[in-house]
């Protein structure tokens, strides 16, 4: 296979594998689960190829395809990467895989059948790998709402207890971006019309384009609102918690792991090149977004007592640093929040991915629902702590690397904000350290407590707290869990007690994750080589590195 | 003496075919045994609008005015005559379905019964079927066909009345719920009569502002003195007119009350096929007559696209029966293809005009689905058309759930379906003509569109079956050709509408 088909094999093979999924027999859930699995690993061949194929220093699209698919409209089928739409590749390849085997029992618990759950997923695969892959605009856009069907079904068919209403509020505030970014689509489709003679949405023609100042603000906000949706900057988040919470875990992975992504991905693909005088022009009030979005994120997070809604917070907050770094407008900023954007899929898609596995066995997302959980289930407690401190950027995690490179990048344009969003990572250390405290030590409470009563009564415990919180808040998923839990875990050596640690497959979801953590905070260099040159040529395309004229 | 019209037959050769078979289907009616009736009535139907629509296709490239200049035979002519064949004769199959009602059909056996009487409750489970509805659907599709081509304001009208005339009556034709159904066509026949009263009050005032009712003598009239009141008021007039047909709000109110009332695959027929004669109609009016005094007519479809988006996409919002909330829906549609209207530029230029008859095909086959969908979906009184009872449904029967979910996608535009690839097109065309304030308005009435069409998917995936809820029938060979037509359509032309908007583009120039 020659190397430009890649791009094309990533999107058709998990779309084939979706619908081969969604045609298996009911009775065949097992096969549907391994054949997901093994579609997934395809991808994240294909990824790992692509990336040997890619050439850093080449041209800035690589493994091009380009096919007349609406001729009508100037609208081509055509792919290609650069460093930044490579790495984010990359990232997908890595954690579709993980979600499938996380996953792989949750889905048995819910009404629908499993393979429905992976049916979507690798739709949502295939889709996540178009709207990164794409270079004409409209494809991008077509894959961009398309997206959301997918997710959309995930959310609400497989979710928690108040799925119905995220779902809907994921997809319309999601549509109404979209919406907003399709009128500007076309407007840009008009302006190459009057420029160019023919109209076209090839990124690479419209970059060419000389825009007028004024129109230039009018289309940049068009496409700024619908990814400010995405990312989610505030005051546009509300529906993000929301989504994270109800999320099935595999969901809410690829949610904040690599679908917010695309709202920062099209800053830098789109709206800095597209509009370079608008981006400028607008640069401050997004700044003033971004570092609100830091601290008031981080703030609320600290106030939640759902795990899920806590980590979906923690995302905002970390979004905030993304878009500082992207408009800051200079080359390591811009890099870090790259490396931000990959290694924030890392260290929050591993928490999510532990949150779930905890969630698994005590069968409630609230904090106060858990304690102690370290004493019996360490390595549970262990991934949760590598998760958390890589969460809150400590040297030696990859987070570190990203956020320093952010914030020294954003310091000589931007010293202000800069500061500011510095106190972020204070927050940012509470909230992840009060969250590991309070359900990994101290006294065991919730599920945790029925079985010390069950097994061997500790002197010392707390009885305050019940079993009652815990199943009495979510009859049905709690139960549905606690069989999820009994199924995972192999059989407890003393009676009664059921929070068992992480069986094999936990340890090897978690194990990849773990290692790419501390690997990419050890040594970032091969991402950074990707990554740099299409920074450069980004930043190149806004006209003079940081300054405000041209 | 009066020397008879040049008549080209060949170029006429859909609308005789259709109305010949009308024609036939009468004389069926009155000398077939009643025992062979049926199938010979559908066969007979069938030929007629598969015939027009092969025809259609045959005469693609014909560019003339003939019968005297009164008929015109043109690109846009031809692309909506095939577009009213292909829907129609899809139509017709929905009419034909025989295995979902218990009594065999859709439609009353005996119309002149009074509701609820005793003969009427004999006659509710006896196995005889009505046949008259084919002929009366050939009339309307006729007409429609006509109303199309009309090139002189006197053949529109009389073409108009062809149209609504058999539609006012199967619209209360329904074997259930007969009362509703009745007091549907007693609704339709009162406001589309008034409706028809302004039009030809129009056409009057026209005729005597200009001297003709030829749209080509009507321009000509117009370049030269750019109209007075006279004509303006007449052209208001006309437009009304249309408007009602075409349910575009504020002369919609009918609309909700006829979908709901009136059969399920008759609600199916007029969504589709009267939204695109309608379109056509105005399409003609507006470009070949009234092309060079866009100022009379720009401000007044502007306001009328804005209020229908916004009318449809809020008051579908607050339905809680799905016939009816699909008719808000036909509503706010028309809202979207009058911003194709919108974006047909002064010389003929732009792409307005392919773009709005790409977007009647697209939702014109995905509406039909939506509603074939409906007659499956059954309780013991007939469909169940309330929202409550579709939840569920995803797990019940998880093929009729899809496809329903691929149609409502698709009215609500999301990308990879043909509803996506027409709004584009028609926003597009808007925004060239540079407007752009009414594209935004189209887009956010868009978003508030999603989000009724998002309610039923969730009602039927993400909600809990209700007891005792409804059946989902076996779908005959006639219902499942519709739904798999229909699906594939919608797809394809979301996934790869290229040549089918090529068509429209190669078709979409006016003869004179």
């Amino acid at each position: 296979m020659s190397a430009s088909l890649y791009l094309v094999a990533m999107i058709a093979v998990p779309a084939i594998g979706a619908a081969a999924v969604a045609a298996l027999p009911k009775e065949r859930g097992l096969l549907a689960k391994q054949v997901a699995l093994g579609v997934s690993l395809v991808v994240l061949l294909l990824a790992v190829l692509s990336t040997m194929a890619f050439d850093p220093d080449g041209d800035r699209f690589q493994l091009t395809t380009s096919v007349a698919w609406i001729p009508d409209f100037g609208a081509d089928f055509a792919l290609g990467v650069d460093g930044i739409a490579l790495v984010m590749l990359l990232l997908i390849g890595v954690l579709v895989p993980l979600v499938v085997a996380a996953s792989w029992h949750e889905a048995d618990a819910g009404p629908r059948p499993a393979r429905v759950f992976f049916a979507w997923l690798l739709l949502l695969e295939a889709m996540m790998v178009g709207v990164f892959a794409a270079t004409d605009i409209l494809l991008f856009y077509v894959f961009f709402e398309a997206m959301l069907v997918p997710m959309y079904f995930l959310i609400g068919s497989f979710g928690g207890p108040r799925r119905q209403y995220a779902a809907v509020k994921f997809f319309v505030y999601s549509l109404v971006g979209g919406l907003v970014m399709l009128a500007s689509v076309i407007g840009l489709y008009v302006v190459s019309t009057s420029q160019l003679g023919e109209g076209t949405f090839a990124f690479d023609a419209l970059r060419q384009l000389e825009i007028d100042p004024d129109v230039q603000k009018l289309l940049f906000l068009g496409f700024f609102v619908a990814f400010a949706i995405k990312a989610p900057l505030v005051p546009f988040h509300t529906w993000l918690p929301d989504s994270g919470a109800e999320a099935p875990i595999g969901g809410a992975v690829l949610l904040v792991g690599v679908l917010d992504k695309v709202g920062t991905f099209g800053f830098l693909r789109y709206c800095l090149p597209l509009f370079p005088d608008a981006s400028r022009y607008f640069a401050p009030f997004v700044l003033v977004l971004a570092v609100v979005g830091i601290l008031y994120a981080a703030l609320l997070a600290m106030g939640q007592s759902d795990m899920k809604r806590l980590v979906s917070y923690t995302s905002i907050s970390h979004f905030g640093f993304i878009a500082l770094g992207i408009f800051a407008f200079t080359t390591e900023a811009a890099t870090g929040a790259v490396l931000y954007m990959v290694n924030h899929g890392i260290a929050t898609g591993l928490l999510f991915l532990v949150v779930g596995m905890l969630i698994s066995r005590g069968g409630s997302r609230q904090i106060g629902d858990y304690g102690g959980v370290a004493a019996q289930a360490p390595k549970l407690a262990g991934a949760f702590l590598v998760a958390g401190l890589a969460s809150l950027a400590l040297p030696g995690t990859n987070s570190f690397v990203s956020e320093f490179l952010v914030l020294i990048g954003s310091f000589p344009t931007r010293p202000v904000f800069t500061v500011l969003a510095t106190a972020g990572i204070i927050l940012a250390a509470l909230y992840v350290l009060l969250m590991y405290q309070r359900t990994m030590h101290g006294p065991p409470r919730g599920m945790l407590l029925a079985d010390v009563h069950g097994g061997d009564p500790t002197p010392g415990t707390e009885p305050a707290r019940s079993t009652e919180p815990a199943q009495g808040t979510h009859p049905a998923r709690g139960g549905a869990s606690a069989a999820t839990a009994t199924v995972t875990a192999p059989a407890p050596a003393r009676g009664g007690v059921r929070f068992a640690d992480l069986s094999r497959r936990e340890l090897a979801v978690v194990a990849p994750l773990i290692a790419l953590i501390i690997g990419l905070g050890v040594y970032p260099q091969p991402l950074l080589d990707l990554i740099e040159p299409a920074v450069v040529a980004t930043v190149d395309d806004l006209g003079a590195p940081g300054g405000t004229d041209r | 003496m009066i020397d008879a019209p040049d008549f080209s037959f060949a170029a006429l050769s859909p609308l005789l075919l259709v109305l010949g078979a009308a024609c036939i289907g009468v004389l069926v009616e009155a000398f077939a045994p009643r025992d062979v009736r049926h199938p010979v009535q559908v066969g007979l139907a069938l030929t007629g609008t598969v015939g027009a629509f092969v025809a259609t296709l045959l005469l693609a490239g014909t560019r003339e005015v003939t019968a005297g200049g009164a008929l015109a035979v043109d690109g846009p002519t031809l692309f909506l005559q095939a577009t009213i064949a292909g829907l129609g004769a899809l139509s017709i199959l929905l009419f034909a379905e025989r295995s979902l009602d218990p009594a065999r059909s859709a439609f009353v056996v005996s119309a002149a019964v009074p509701a609820g009487s005793p003969r009427d409750r004999e006659l509710v489970t006896t196995q005889r079927v009505q046949t008259e509805v084919y002929p009366l659907a050939l009339f309307a599709i006729g007409g429609m066909l006509l109303f199309v081509a009309a090139n002189d304001l006197l053949v529109m009208f009389v073409a108009l009345e062809v149209l609504s005339l058999p539609l006012y009556l199967i619209s209360g034709m329904a074997r259930r719920r007969r009362l509703l159904s009745q007091e549907a066509a007693v609704k339709y026949f009162l406001l589309g009569a008034f409706a028809s009263a302004f039009f030809l009050y129009g056409l009057a005032l026209v005729y005597g502002a200009t001297g003709s009712v030829r749209l080509r003598d009507i321009r000509e009239a117009v370049t030269a003195e750019s109209g007075g009141v006279l004509m303006v008021l007449g052209l208001g007039l006309l437009v009304v007119g249309l408007l009602f047909k075409a349910s575009v709000a504020p002369f919609h109110s009918w609309t909700p009350d006829v979908y709901q009332g009136a059969p399920t695959p008759v609600t199916a027929f007029m969504a589709a096929c009267t939204k695109v004669a309608a379109f056509g109609a105005i399409l003609r009016l507006l470009y070949v007559a009234f092309g060079a005094a866009e100022w009379t007519w720009r401000p007044l479809i502007y306001a009328a696209a804005i209020i229908s988006m916004i009318v449809g996409a809020v008051l579908g919002l607050t339905q809680t029966d799905l016939k009816r909330m699909l008719a808000y829906s036909s509503v706010a549609h028309a809202g979207f293809l009058l911003t194709g209207v919108i974006g047909f530029g002064a010389g003929g230029d732009g792409s307005g005009l392919a773009a709005t008859m790409f977007y009647l095909v697209t939702y014109g086959l995905t509406t039909l689905g939506a509603f074939a969908v409906l007659t499956l979906v059954r309780d013991g009184d007939g469909e169940a058309g309330h929202l409550s009872q579709w939840a569920g449904l995803g797990a019940r029967s998880p093929l009729t759930a899809a496809v329903m979910s691929l149609f409502l996608l698709a009215l609500a535009g999301i990308p990879l379906t043909a509803g996506f690839t027409g709004k584009f097109a028609v926003f597009r065309a808007a925004i060239e003509q540079g407007a752009w304030p009414l594209a935004v308005v189209a887009l956010l009435a868009s978003a508030v569109a999603a989000f009724f069409y998002l309610r039923v998917i969730v009602l039927m995936y993400f909600s809990d079956p209700v007891a005792d809820g409804p059946t989902v029938g076996v779908p005959g060979l006639p219902t499942t050709i519709v739904l798999a037509v229909t699906a594939t359509a919608t797809l394809a032309l979301g996934i790869l509408p290229g040549a089918v908007l090529d068509l429209a583009g190669r078709a979409a120039i006016f003869v004179g």
